[in-house]
């Protein structure tokens, strides 16, 4: 498993140099970095988001009674949590 | 990807005016939109009877009175004064994300340009009502609670503050340009049938969008006239 890892790992830096020889000017790294902005960033922010989601579902099988005012203070957390991932895709394109 | 726009056959836009074109074009359909309502409204008595089916004046009065019962909500009752503010705010940029899935129109919500443009008014707008609704006094919101926290949370105020226009514009800009990227990625790989999704979805991030922008708008309001601090 670890060799594997690192097989991965060392083919992945041998390729860079490849990208690096198509006389863009930048380091190659670039897709990579893009790649990975947004990943993590989708990774953390959908958990977030799904916590949020879970938290909103619980309170109205608790009381449905109070959907409606369950509903922008939810929208507003999604927003918040969103926002971050948006600045992260906004990073990823600047680097790509 | 496609880079063609329907506004560019308009004479003397190029290829950096074309969010400019599309604003220009959409404000001026929901400018004629606005007459043809307040035409249908009628006057008098007329005005005040509700529509008997779904008409422009129909989708007026459901529309407003969603905005206003939202205001109510989120400002309180010294909201009602900026309901024609949200509404026109919601409208504007609903239609401008919209005209984005016509295909070959890029909406001028997809420019950061226009998107600051939206936040930094929205951002004038709060400080001028917080101003004239506490006077100098506005100036206590930003410095916290506490007396002796007071040079921590003015800087912190600060940012917060002046983050606010830039991550309501990028917010905006980066779902639209998101949704119109994956919506391309998408017509290239398969080109019939699937893209239909990514239009139904395109929609509901365009009212999402719209939605968000104006109920922060809201929120940032109440908080700047807000008196129980």
């Amino acid at each position: 498993m670890m060799t594997r890892l690192l097989l991965t790992v060392a083919t992945i830096m041998a390729t860079v140099p490849a990208f690096a020889e198509d006389g863009s000017g930048s380091s190659g790294w670039g897709p990579l970095a893009a790649g990975l902005a947004i990943g993590i960033a989708a990774f953390g922010g959908s958990l977030g988001q799904g916590k949020i989601g879970a938290s909103a579902m619980e309170g109205i099988a608790r009381n449905p009674q109070a959907r409606g005012d369950m509903f922008i203070p939810m929208i507003l957390g999604l927003v918040f949590v969103e926002s971050l991932v948006i600045y992260a895709f906004a990073i990823a394109f600047l680097v790509k | 990807m496609v880079h063609f726009n329907w506004t560019q056959l308009i004479p003397g836009v190029g290829h950096d005016q074309v969010h400019v074109a599309t604003a220009i074009a959409v404000s001026a359909g929901l400018v004629l939109f606005a007459f043809a309502g307040r035409l249908a409204l009628g006057h008098g008595e007329a005005a005040i009877e509700p529509a008997k089916k779904f008409s422009i004046k129909g989708f007026f009065e459901v529309y407003l009175e969603a905005i206003s019962g939202l205001t109510d909500m989120v400002v309180g009752e010294e909201g009602k004064k900026f309901v024609p503010m949200f509404a026109a705010v919601f409208m504007f940029i609903w239609i401008n994300n919209l005209a984005g899935l016509l295909p070959g129109m890029t909406p001028a919500t997809d420019n950061l340009n226009t998107t600051i443009a939206l936040g930094l008014f929205s951002f004038f707008l709060y400080n001028f009502y917080g101003f004239k609704e506490h006077g100098l006094a506005y100036l206590k919101h930003f410095l916290g609670p506490l007396l002796a926290l007071a040079p921590l949370m003015l800087v912190v105020e600060l940012i917060s503050h002046i983050v606010r226009p830039l991550s309501l514009g990028l917010r905006l800009q980066g779902n639209m340009m998101g949704d119109h990227t994956v919506l391309g990625i998408f017509l290239v790989l398969v080109p019939y049938g699937v893209p239909v999704i990514f239009y139904l979805l395109g929609m509901f991030v365009s009212t999402m969008q719209a939605f968000v922008f104006t109920l922060l708008t809201m929120i940032y309001i109440s908080m700047a006239i807000s008196h129980d601090h």
